[in-house]
């Protein structure tokens, strides 16, 4: 199989998945708490189209992220008014808050449709990046491609091993005990969906700044929901929900390279495979209901109501 | 009960919920929607009233512009009651937009490839063609929920993209109509199957009709059957339908099939009808925009109706702003987004009421 | 001497109910106090009040003579206030470690944590083990959980809320050994309860609540049980009377039933064997988690087997049936949740009776009759008189009794074969729970099987012919209630327990 970059194929894989860890971990982190956010298609496409307007009229890439986290932010920020606030139901706002997201994008991004915008470089890693065969492989992504790695890492320590990673999965597990024991509920539950936005806030603007650098309406097509899917597939735990990004970083990407690689199907066929993917990763996952009964968070999707 | 304190004003739970608040909700969040539309048109520097007359008002000063209204209802009409009665029950079908998808595949598919056996049975095996097509597309997420615990947001929403690419690779591919100098559509449908207009001078078809009998069927069910009474029970409280021995896969699959066979005939209607082909794209996003209208209709076949009448309207303003202020198309998305989270925020005051916080308050 | 915890004046309303109205209460150094009350009478809503889970709305606190507000549960702490609850407040999925530093309010290592956890335990011999998960643990370890968790933060007055609700006898011997180490080296005790033998033996004073307000204070050894009654109930605790009778055929059998279960936290079902009969109560005995849940749910249909025999209903198989098939045969069920299971919360009450009335022609070739299920419900209402807005109102606006009265009401109102009933008269105040016992025994007398589930053994004496006991999923014999003594049941209870 001569003529086939397996490198630039892994390589951009490990691109693919980036903006899927991102998001997955922050939707994560918010699940942990007890927080259903079925917005996260939503706040990724807001979060690409501020990105990328502010990269464009700034010309820094720190400010593209930080407008794309803002961003994220704020719509999680309505988010959260709405369900820990205003006890309203988190499935019903999570998905207006997705068609609310895929409006707002699209109307503020209309002036940005055919821009072109230069992409992030990527990192000059001294050394280990002209490791043969692993060098361009694993040391030659942009910053946020390590970014990522680095943000699983930290949430898997905070969860595990701090005092206040403890609160939020005793806040995830049961509400009423916490709020009981004192714990501020809805403060916590905040800063988690607050994280969750800003997450998924950079997830979009990496994919507008740097993967693929452009802005189109819709432009996520449908990630968000895969990085919510790649929380379940995790089991709640951000180690997995990496090696499940990564997974679905190579499906996606190896649709793009299967006529290269000689494959005879119909590149719509082809297309579907990352949500094929998806129903069957859930499916495998969800089969036994004790998975689900011994990781799940216990609240999960459940208003709480303080007091009596 | 400690109750929420929020800025000076303090939430407080009602002992019963409101009675008049369950009725005015939906129309106080389109109220507000309107104010924030108004602002926002304002903003972008155009002169606001002119641009709600626009919006508004002028598309349905003429006959036409109310047949498409009625039009543009129907299909978010029939997905929406489907849909509701599957809110009620808990189970979350967002895939509507592929079942509609999959409804006028499967409808076009027998009319245009069966319509020379069939004969004057065409038009019957359509219909009933598109609405099982948007039950087998539904049935996969009530298979999997129920056989595999997976959630049916998930799998039907990923099924709506699946749906997409399929109609593409139809219309791309081998249903491609010789004739069509490479268009992606595929033959035209026969006259014989097409819904003629009901009105001279209006594209309005017998599918408002349809939709408005199945408004009042669904509701006879939801109120005076023991399934749709078994339905609402299970959304309310799983644990007390299966105290009462209802079936929990029961529901899922009624529920499931009432919204993909809903979406599927909404789908075949609009093949049928205004467009007249099938093509890469058949619908700007009704399975989705449904969503929002069963929610606004408070998942009740009447406030389902009306909730129609003000989406199309927002999609014909759209429209018509498009093309007279130069707005752009998403502005619609946006409204509709909106009008949803006035909704849900409405929705709040049912059950709770705001009070000053007096002095001494603890 | 000045009281450690002196309440003054304490009043709390909801909406139109005054929970606590003018309460007084004051508790000394090292005192084992009392605070005595039927269900509804306002003990939790005080508990809530002095651990700062809710504010009064009148009344003062004076802490070891100063003044106080206590704002949230980590002042009560920081003052020296612990409280242990009545369903405890543990995390399933975290271990006993993670549980009680989450209590903690300062932030230790795990190997000091794991090292002062041991070394209370011991002192105060409430065996524990740091590092296991909590959802495996018995119920009587839990609560050992709780009070190592309270202890560590060296309070000095610890609430302890309906402590022996879920132990056995002998589990309760245990734990009073332990309150009496505590209060003799200086630690008060509010002790809540509405068990008059407990009180009288275990407290040196006591508040008696009613109603909301103090209907007075006495000293619990030397009162009798009738006249604390009289200061609780405002008159005789009125007793059933269960006259022995003949049981008839055989109604509802059990047979070899075994279930596993996909519940990670659930109990195994294990070779039960039971029959009931015509006209008498059985009773099943046990500390909760040990199978009550999944027998109910077996024999209710809930949860159908694969065996037709191992269940029948009135002489005929039901193993694989589902509830409703089970209702065709005669067998109706009360169960332990109330809203949520037995009713629908937001439902009203005529709504209610369409979820089991399908006998009463309520459903009827699949449409519902409205005016007749208005009928049923009204004339339940009347029959057993349960208080509440009419037919219409919703089921979650009842108060716990009369909300329990109307289902067990519905139920013999659609003349039972076998009733089967989970913890009838759980937090029901006494009146109801009188009637509701009172029903129970006139359908025995009609000629009904009646089995019921609970976890009062005093309720359980009172009114059933037979009783049994179940532990880690399996049944001992039901042998006549005449013959057996606590100390026996306390003994079955925890029988090839590992960790009592």
């Amino acid at each position: 199989m001569s003529g086939i970059d397996w490198i630039a194929i892994i390589a951009s894989a490990i691109a693919a998945a980036t903006p899927l860890i991102f998001a997955a971990i922050g939707e994560l982190v918010a699940e942990r708490a007890g927080v259903l956010n079925l917005g996260v298609e939503g706040m990724m496409l807001v979060g690409a189209v501020s990105g990328f307007a502010a990269g464009y009229t700034s010309g820094s890439m720190a400010i593209a992220f930080a407008a794309g986290a803002l961003a994220g932010m704020a719509l999680a920020l309505l988010f959260a008014v709405l369900t820990l606030n205003l006890q309203t139901n988190q499935v019903a706002t999570g998905l207006a808050l997705t068609l609310f997201g895929v409006g707002l994008s699209a109307f503020a991004g209309r002036s940005f449709v055919g821009v072109a915008l230069t992409r992030l470089p990527p990192l000059d890693i001294p050394v280990l990046g002209t490791l043969p065969l692993v060098g361009p492989l694993l040391f030659h992504h942009d910053l946020l491609v390590y970014l990522s790695i680095g943000a699983c890492a930290a949430t898997a320590w905070f969860l595990k091993s701090t005092r206040a990673g403890l609160r939020l999965r005793a806040v995830g597990e049961s509400p009423a005990v916490a709020h009981a024991l004192g714990e501020p509920v809805n403060r916590i539950r905040y800063l988690a969906v607050l994280f969750g936005g800003a997450m998924s806030g950079i997830a979009g603007a990496y994919m507008s700044t740097s993967l693929t650098p452009m802005w189109v309406e819709g432009m996520t097509s449908g990630r968000g929901w895969i990085a919510l899917a790649l929380v379940v597939f995790g089991t709640w735990k951000p180690w997995r929900v990496l090696g499940g990004a990564y997974l679905f970083g190579i499906v996606t990407v190896l649709q793009l390279y299967a006529q290269g690689l000689g494959v005879q199907v119909p590149s719509e066929f082809l297309s579907m495979l990352p949500y094929v993917a998806t129903i069957v990763v859930l499916v495998i996952i969800c089969r036994d209901p004790k998975t689900i009964l011994l990781n799940q968070p216990a609240s999960l999707g459940q208003s709480f109501h303080p007091g009596r | 009960m400690r109750s929420a304190v929020f800025w000076p004003l303090r939430l407080e739970p009602r002992a019963r919920p409101s009675r008049p608040m369950r009725v005015l909700s939906s129309p106080l969040a389109a109220l507000a929607m309107l104010l924030v539309g108004f602002a926002v048109l304002k903003f972008l520097g155009q002169d606001a009233v002119a641009a709600f007359r626009v919006f508004f008002v002028e598309p349905f000063t003429s006959l036409y512009g109310v047949g498409e209204l009625l039009l543009k209802a129907t299909p978010l009409m029939l997905c929406a009651l489907g849909l509701a009665a599957g809110y009620r029950a808990n189970v979350w079908n967002i895939g509507a937009e592929g079942q509609f998808t999959l409804g006028a595949i499967a409808g076009s598919g027998v009319a245009l490839f069966l319509g020379g056996e069939l004969g004057s049975l065409t038009f019957p095996a359509m219909l009933l063609a598109g609405v099982l097509g948007g039950m087998a597309w539904a049935a996969i997420p009530a298979l999997l929920r129920t056989l595999f615990n997976t959630s049916e947001i998930f799998v039907s929403l990923m099924l709506v993209y699946i749906a997409q690419l399929f109609l593409s690779f139809l219309v791309h591919g081998p249903w491609r109509d010789p004739a069509g100098q490479n268009f992606p559509q595929s033959k035209a449908l026969d006259d014989s199957v097409l819904l003629q207009p009901l009105i001279e001078g209006t594209r309005v078809n017998a599918g408002i009709l349809v939709a408005l009998g199945l408004a009042l069927l669904f509701w006879w069910f939801g109120s005076a059957t023991a399934a749709g009474f078994r339905l609402r029970v299970s959304g309310l409280s799983p644990l007390a339908a299966r105290y009462a021995g209802f079936s929990q896969r029961g529901s899922i699959w009624l529920a499931m099939l009432l919204g993909g066979g809903m979406a599927g005939l909404a789908g075949i209607f609009e093949v049928a009808g205004p467009i007249g082909v099938l093509q890469p794209v058949i619908s700007p996003g009704y399975g989705f925009a449904a969503i929002i209208v069963a929610f606004v209709g408070r998942l009740h076949p009447l406030g389902i109706v009306l909730a129609s009448l003000l989406m199309s309207a927002l999609y014909l303003g759209g429209e018509s702003a498009q093309i007279e202020l130069q707005l752009p198309a998403s502005v619609t998305g946006l409204f509709q987004g909106t009008l949803l989270f006035f909704l849900l925020a409405a929705e709040l005051f049912i059950h709770f009421r705001l009070r000053r916080v007096r002095q001494g308050d603890p | 001497m000045t009281p450690r915890l002196r309440l003054r004046g304490i009043g709390k309303r909801y909406g139109d109910l005054a929970a606590n109205d003018d309460i007084h209460l004051e508790v000394a150094a090292g005192e084992i106090h009392a605070v005595l009350g039927e269900n509804g009478a306002g003990k939790s809503t005080l508990m809530k009040i002095i651990y700062g889970v809710t504010q009064p709305d009148q009344g003062t606190i004076e802490w070891e003579g100063t003044e106080v507000t206590i704002a949230s549960p980590a002042q009560a702490r920081s003052l020296g206030i612990g409280m242990v609850f009545q369903h405890f407040a543990l995390f399933e999925t975290l271990t006993v470690a993670e549980n009680i530093a989450l209590a903690l309010d300062e932030d230790l290592k795990p190997a000091v944590l794991a090292a002062r956890i041991n070394e209370v335990s011991h002192r105060y011999g409430l065996p524990i083990d740091p590092e296991r998960l909590t959802h495996g643990m018995s119920v009587g370890e839990r609560q050992r959980v709780e009070i190592v968790r309270c202890l560590l933060q060296s309070p000095r007055l610890l609430i302890m809320d309906e402590p022996t609700s879920v132990l056995t006898p002998q589990a309760v011997r245990a734990l009073f050994d332990t309150l009496r180490r505590l209060s003799d080296e200086g630690l008060s005790i509010l002790y809540i309860s509405h068990k008059l033998d407990e009180i009288r033996e275990l407290c040196s004073r006591a508040t008696v609540l009613r109603g909301g307000r103090v209907t007075g204070t006495a000293a619990p050894a030397t009162e009798t049980n009738a006249s604390l009654a009289r200061l609780m109930v405002g008159g005789e605790l009125k007793e059933c009377t269960l006259t022995p009778r003949e049981p008839g055929e055989v109604r509802l059998q059990i047979q070899s039933l075994s279930l596993p279960t996909d519940d990670p936290f659930g109990t195994r079902l294990v070779d039960i064997n039971l029959s009931v009969r015509s006209g008498e109560i059985v009773g099943i005995a046990g500390v909760s988690g040990n199978g009550q849940k999944e027998l109910l749910a077996a024999i209710s249909g809930e949860q159908p087997g694969r065996e037709p025999a191992a269940i029948r209903i009135d002489g005929r198989d039901a193993g694989t049936l589902g509830p409703a098939q089970r209702r065709r045969l005669g067998l109706r069920f009360v169960p332990e949740e109330r809203l949520g299971r037995g009713t629908v919360p937001s439902l009203s009450l005529a709504d209610n009776c369409l979820l089991t009335g399908e006998a009463a022609g309520l459903l009827r070739r699949g449409v519902v009759h409205r005016a007749a299920a208005r009928l049923f419900a009204r004339e339940t209402i009347r029959e057993f008189g349960v208080r509440c807005d009419g037919e219409l109102s919703a089921a979650q606006s009842l108060s716990g009794g009369n909300l329990q009265k109307f289902i067990v009401g519905r139920e013999i109102r659609l003349a039972p074969r076998v009733l089967l009933v989970a913890q009838p008269t759980w937090g029901v105040d006494v009146n109801a729970a009188l009637g509701v016992r009172q029903s129970l025994i006139d359908l025995r007398n009609a000629g009904c099987a009646v089995l019921v589930v609970s976890e009062d053994l005093d309720e359980l004496f009172s009114i059933c012919d037979r009783l049994a006991v179940i532990a880690h999923g399996a049944l001992t014999e039901a042998l006549p209630t005449a013959q057996l003594a606590t100390e026996t049941i306390g003994l079955w209870m925890t029988a090839s327990a590992p960790h009592a």
